[in-house]
């Protein structure tokens, strides 16, 4: 850890907590991971009352204190939800994230007999994500409003929601419609089609990827970068998700990625190299091949004689 | 009403209900959603025993906006300004959870200058949010000069902020390896000059009228007592849990930035009641005075924002010689800086108690998930227990020394 330069903060080292937690947990546990310097167990669900009740009285572990329960949403997998808990030792001033896996039928036992403040943190994630917690025995909505239909965090439940409220003047009351919107959503990603994206941009449905042409003959001394084949996804495209991981950033000492080294310096030296300033045959880097545009023939009216 | 009278007329033995008793129902009143004692709007669905309360079924949410799934859908620089919404009284307190938990992720370096001056801002912050929550609290129990006293004090605060922000509420000011800018010495001096005289000059007469105040006292003390069992099991923080007499503060047992290098204390109560919560905050106040002055001393020059060219855009001067520095001007403005995927979840001391943000980066240049930990959620939540047989006027004096603002609560 010696290679951690942040300023977040500082608390007591994770060292032998994996190792306290398997001791005490069994077979509770059923993941432990050490990452971004943080330590995350995952427990079996039917068993987290157990287990968080283990965390929080076995001498060594002592997370006295439930700082917050975040629901997650991965909707690929199988069983798409997390629950976090974020749990704080005040004896031990140590943090740890427990997570327990579930999906929308399945409940996780509510751990409002150990932390009362659970109550409300469950209600929440119930409210924003559907995840029901079974003991929990107030699992009302909580933030959205009342008679609200959905769950707004999933990645599934779009950003506008389905919707709106607003007064009206003839029915004097509040009245709810469905969203209409003055202009469309507007996402940005940034993904290009020649960094990697994997979509086939409008207009282009008709576009297979060719086998490359052969390289024109190169104009200038410098030589043409083989094109890539359009289809394979380069492995480090700039648009596309880092692939490093926070964690191997921190293992790294001072992460630098290995740049390619620049045998030949890229220098241009004299306009030849640029084009700059010419025109003519020797105008550097040639421009697309332009066909000879045909004379404009002006079409005679045919009806007219 | 005269029907009830004349039944119960001539019945004088309360202990034999059988002759004309009428038994009387709980009474069930709403408090808010609009209502000045509530800090915003806050709906309290509360059942009253004539004027005892027998129970308190705090209904939130009426502020909801949707920030953590809006972030989800903005780059990391774009995400920041919403944490100033959060929490209106006390912005950079929520900034700077948020910005510690992506250098986290980034592992990213703050220059020496850029973490003083945001330890420096996190604590005018923290007497800029004291003084809005000890006025309203003295307010809500009955005095009102106080309040216009600590006001001005907030008003000096916002205008410092505007100094080196140019906002005056909604600061913006910190960054994901520093400060946006740096700050102009005269705004240093002119600060420092306000710790030593004006600071305390205002605030100690304004504590005065009230700290030893007989109406005061009675309205407070022994009210909405806490243990530190409970403190511990309802989730507490901040002085809420120092209230209960837990010496636990995040700047001292997990610092952050500069916070190990300030000399400070931590002030804790004794009985767990209202009138210790109001009184750790004002003696908070004038430790939060005590690590600025340290960090006017200690403060070096330098930079202030990272140099790492990939996450803080360059300035603008660069820009007009550099054609690099355009480039990446243009990338973070435009796509943002791709984060590591991970997950963190980092927590803050900020005023009113531990603010954290649990971030889940998928390696792309937007969040994944931020899930954002409200110090009011489980502070309000108690509100059941701490108000459970007290009478209906103490509500407001609980309420404000619970100290919550529902734009962070709701979120």
């Amino acid at each position: 850890m010696s290679a951690v330069k942040t300023v977040a903060p500082r608390y007591a080292s994770n060292e032998g907590v994996i190792d306290a937690a398997k001791a005490a947990l069994g077979d509770i546990l059923v993941h432990a991971e050490d990452k971004v310097g943080e330590v995350n167990l995952t427990l079996d669900r039917a068993r987290v009352v157990e287990g968080m009740t283990l965390l929080r009285d076995t001498p060594g572990l002592e997370f006295q204190q439930l700082m917050e329960i975040a629901g997650v949403d991965y909707p690929e997998r199988p069983e798409r939800f997390e629950v976090v808990y974020c749990l704080l030792s005040l004896t031990r001033n140590h943090r740890i994230k427990v997570k327990a896996i579930t999906d929308e039928e399945q409940a996780v036992p509510s751990v409002t007999g150990i932390w009362p403040v659970a109550g409300w943190l469950e209600r929440e994630v119930y409210d924003m994500y559907g995840v029901l917690f079974s003991g929990n025995t107030d699992l009302r909505r909580i933030l959205t409003d009342y008679g609200f239909v959905g769950h707004p965090q999933r990645k599934d439940f779009p950003l506008t929601g389905f919707v709106e409220l607003r007064y009206s003047e003839e029915a004097k009351r509040v009245v709810y419609e469905p969203v209409t919107l003055a202009q469309d959503f507007r996402t940005f990603d940034f993904m290009s089609p020649w960094e990697g994206a994997e979509y086939i941009l409008p207009g282009d449905e008709k576009y297979v990827a060719p086998t490359p042409p052969a390289p024109p003959p190169a104009p200038a001394a410098k030589p043409a970068p083989a094109p890539a084949p359009a289809v394979a996804p380069q492995p480090e495209a700039k648009g596309a998700p880092t692939p490093l991981t926070a964690d191997e950033i921190r293992k790294a000492p001072a992460a630098k990625p290995a740049r390619a080294k620049v045998t030949k310096p890229k220098t241009s030296d004299s306009t030849a190299d640029t084009g700059a300033g010419k025109s003519g045959p020797e105008a550097g880097p040639e421009p697309a091949e332009k066909k000879p545009r045909k004379p404009r023939v002006k079409k005679a009216p045919e009806g007219e004689a | 009403m005269a029907d009830y009278l004349d039944e119960i007329e001539g019945v004088i033995d309360g202990g034999k209900p059988e002759k004309g008793d009428t038994e009387i129902a709980n009474y069930t009143i709403n408090f808010g959603p609009q209502h000045p004692a509530a800090h915003g709007v806050l709906r309290l669905v509360t059942e009253l025993d004539g004027e005892i309360i027998e129970r308190v079924d705090p209904h939130v949410g009426l502020l909801h906006r949707g920030t953590e799934k809006l972030i989800e859908y903005k780059t990391y620089t774009q995400a920041l300004p919403y944490f100033d919404r959060l929490d209106y009284c006390s912005p950079l307190g929520m900034e700077y959870s948020y910005v510690l938990a992506v250098e986290k992720l980034l592992d990213l370096e703050v220059p020496l200058r850029g973490q003083y001056l945001r330890v420096f801002f996190a604590e005018l912050t923290r007497i800029c949010n004291h003084m809005l929550n000890l006025g309203s609290h003295v307010m809500d129990v009955g005095a009102m000069t106080p309040n216009l006293w600590m006001f001005e004090i907030r008003e000096d605060c916002l205008n410092f902020f505007e100094r080196a922000s140019g906002a005056r509420m909604h600061s913006n000011y910190f960054r994901v390896g520093g400060v946006r800018q740096d700050v102009p010495l005269k705004l240093l001096t002119d600060i420092a000059e306000w710790l030593d005289t004006r600071l305390p000059r205002l605030f100690g007469d304004a504590i005065s009228l009230v700290a030893e105040n007989r109406i005061f006292l009675q309205r407070n003390v022994d009210i909405a007592v806490v243990s530190r069992e409970d403190a511990v099991a309802w989730g507490f923080s901040g002085p809420m849990i120092r209230g209960a007499g837990i010496p636990w503060d995040l700047r001292k047992s997990q610092p952050y930035d500069v916070y190990d290098r300030m000399d400070f204390e931590v002030p804790v109560g004794t009985r767990g009641d209202c009138y210790d919560r109001f009184m750790v905050r004002v003696e908070e106040v004038y430790q939060s005075a005590r690590i600025m002055k340290q960090c006017l001393q200690q403060m070096p020059e330098g930079p202030v924002l990272t140099l790492d060219r990939k996450v803080a855009p360059p300035r603008r001067g660069e820009m007009k010689q550099s054609m690099e520095a355009l480039i990446h001007h243009f990338k973070l403005f435009t796509e943002g800086y791709h984060v590591p995927a991970g997950e963190v979840y980092v927590a803050t001391e900020s005023p009113k108690g531990e603010f954290g943000v649990y971030l889940v980066s998928d390696g792309t240049n937007k969040p994944y998930r931020c899930k954002i930990r409200p110090t009011a959620f489980s502070h309000l939540q108690a509100m059941d227990f701490m108000s459970k047989g007290h009478m209906l006027a103490d509500i407001t004096a609980i309420l404000g020394a619970l100290d919550i603002v529902f734009g962070e609560c709701d979120r």
